[in-house]
């Protein structure tokens, strides 16, 4: 059969890490190729693996795969975290969505000055304790259950916790008026295959430095 | 049974043109409410209608969607515009995310300051003639068929022709050292439900009047937000 999806990509988070979690969630085993120079970088280009000569690339079930969210869709489908019918894929959509967006103003933070650092902190805060986390803390609030769509684990829960996990690491008070998501936080982490990828040794990445900045830089041939 | 789906908006393209095109495709009728004013805006926030405090927001069968992605995917199952398989929707993803991403960078040309005006153009021409035109003439070519997926018309032709007719509103000879995709352009142009959709009188919008922009800014509070 088809051997374990291989990842290309950066050493580091970047666009890659959410697709790192939907294999993990699910109970995926996955190999990853780093790049790390430029050489690496235009070979990949050369073999015509990069359909848009861009980079997250999964290798999966005989096609290279381009567009996180393509992929994304793809593994959320496969295995089962993508809700039962057409209503609850609406719901999961607009969840990860929802979530996506409020990654990508946590996702630039590290490549940003000192002064537009502390700027984007208080945006990430701002948005994520506005706009974002009372439309999850209502969704449980109002039906009870463990998870956010269809009474089961799903890609939104999976990128929601994700992007908690995120935005603590920024702003470490960042649930304090969220009691709800609290819980899920802490019941979502305990899922045993979640609960692995949490721990030291995973395949999880740290949060983004310097180091992973001049080295996109340096394999994207950027000024 | 359910009505038809009402588009909430300001009257122009910017994210909800794609679903306009994929609801036209589709051979759907829809209404639209456009909102003029910042404060109309805020009172939809304020009704609890925008789950995300954000438009595009699209009334469709009992939900009111936001998140353009969500909103295409949802019509886009159910119009059967996506693929009759697993490996069938993920080319077809693979190749609307590109058409967006392009569609973003184009979107983006009337906020540039007019110093960075000419560079933001010459990048728009270089991605769609290196980076995403190039494709597309490379899948049409190598399958031969008149669709970019499985022989048959589904979201990615829409998406793509849209994305193209942007692109030549930038660079009217933007397709000059693409021959497959001129034919294609034609051949999705005529297909009745999107034929109906380019002639005037129809719901498509026009290119941002830049006489327009600072209502348009104000209205979102861009830079604000």
């Amino acid at each position: 059969m088809a051997g374990k999806p291989k990842l290309y990509y950066f050493n580091g988070r970047g666009r890659m890490e959410s697709i790192r979690w939907l294999l993990a969630a699910a109970g995926v085993e996955f190999e990853e190729e780093f790049l790390e120079t430029r050489e690496q970088y235009e070979k990949l280009l050369q073999d015509g693996a990069l359909l848009f000569q861009q980079v997250p690339m999964v290798e999966i079930d005989g096609m290279k795969m381009v567009q996180t969210r393509a992929i994304l869709s793809y593994v959320a489908g496969k295995y089962n975290l993508y809700g039962k019918d057409l209503k609850e894929r609406a719901m999961i959509d607009m969840y990860v969505e929802g979530t996506r967006d409020l990654m990508d103003v946590i996702r630039v933070h590290h490549k940003l000055s000192p002064k537009e650092k502390e700027k984007n902190l208080a945006l990430i805060e701002e948005k994520a304790t506005t706009r974002y986390l009372p439309v999850y803390e209502k969704v449980l609030d109002d039906h009870g259950q463990d998870f956010l769509v269809g009474n089961q684990l799903t890609w939104a829960d999976i990128q929601l916790i994700e992007a908690i996990l995120m935005a603590e690491e920024k702003v470490s008070t960042i649930l304090s008026r969220f009691p709800l998501l609290q819980v899920f936080k802490a019941r979502i982490s305990n899922i045993p295959t979640i609960k692995k990828f949490l721990q030291p040794g995973s395949q999880r990445k740290p949060p983004p430095d310097e180091k992973l900045v001049v080295t996109a830089n340096r394999v994207f041939n950027r000024k | 049974m359910a009505g038809k789906p009402k588009l909430y908006y300001f009257n122009g393209r910017g994210r909800m043109e794609t679903i306009r095109w994929l609801l036209a495709a589709a051979g759907i009728e829809f209404e639209e409410q456009f909102f003029e004013t910042r404060e109309e805006l805020l009172k939809l926030r304020q009704d609890g209608a925008l789950l995300f405090q954000q438009v595009p927001m699209v009334e469709i069968d009992g939900m009111k969607m936001v998140q353009t992605r969500a909103i295409l995917n949802y019509i886009a199952w159910k119009h059967n515009l996506y693929g009759k398989d697993v490996k069938e929707r993920a080319l077809i993803d693979m190749y609307v995310e590109a058409t967006m991403d392009l569609n973003e960078i184009i979107m983006h040309h009337p906020l540039q300051p007019p110093e960075a005006k000419a560079k933001h153009l010459a990048t728009i021409i270089e991605k769609a003639t290196t980076r995403y035109f190039p494709v597309y003439e490379k899948a049409l070519k190598d399958h031969g068929q008149d669709f970019l997926v499985g022989n048959r018309f589904s979201r990615a032709d829409v998406q793509l022709l849209e994305t193209i007719l942007m692109a030549e509103e930038c660079k009217p000879d933007i397709l000059s050292k693409f021959p497959v995709l001129q034919a294609f352009k034609a051949r999705i142009s005529n297909i009745p439900t999107i034929k109906k959709f380019l002639q005037p009188g129809s719901q498509r919008k026009p290119p941002l009047d830049v006489k327009l922009l600072p209502k348009v800014l104000s209205i979102f509070n861009i830079g604000n937000e």
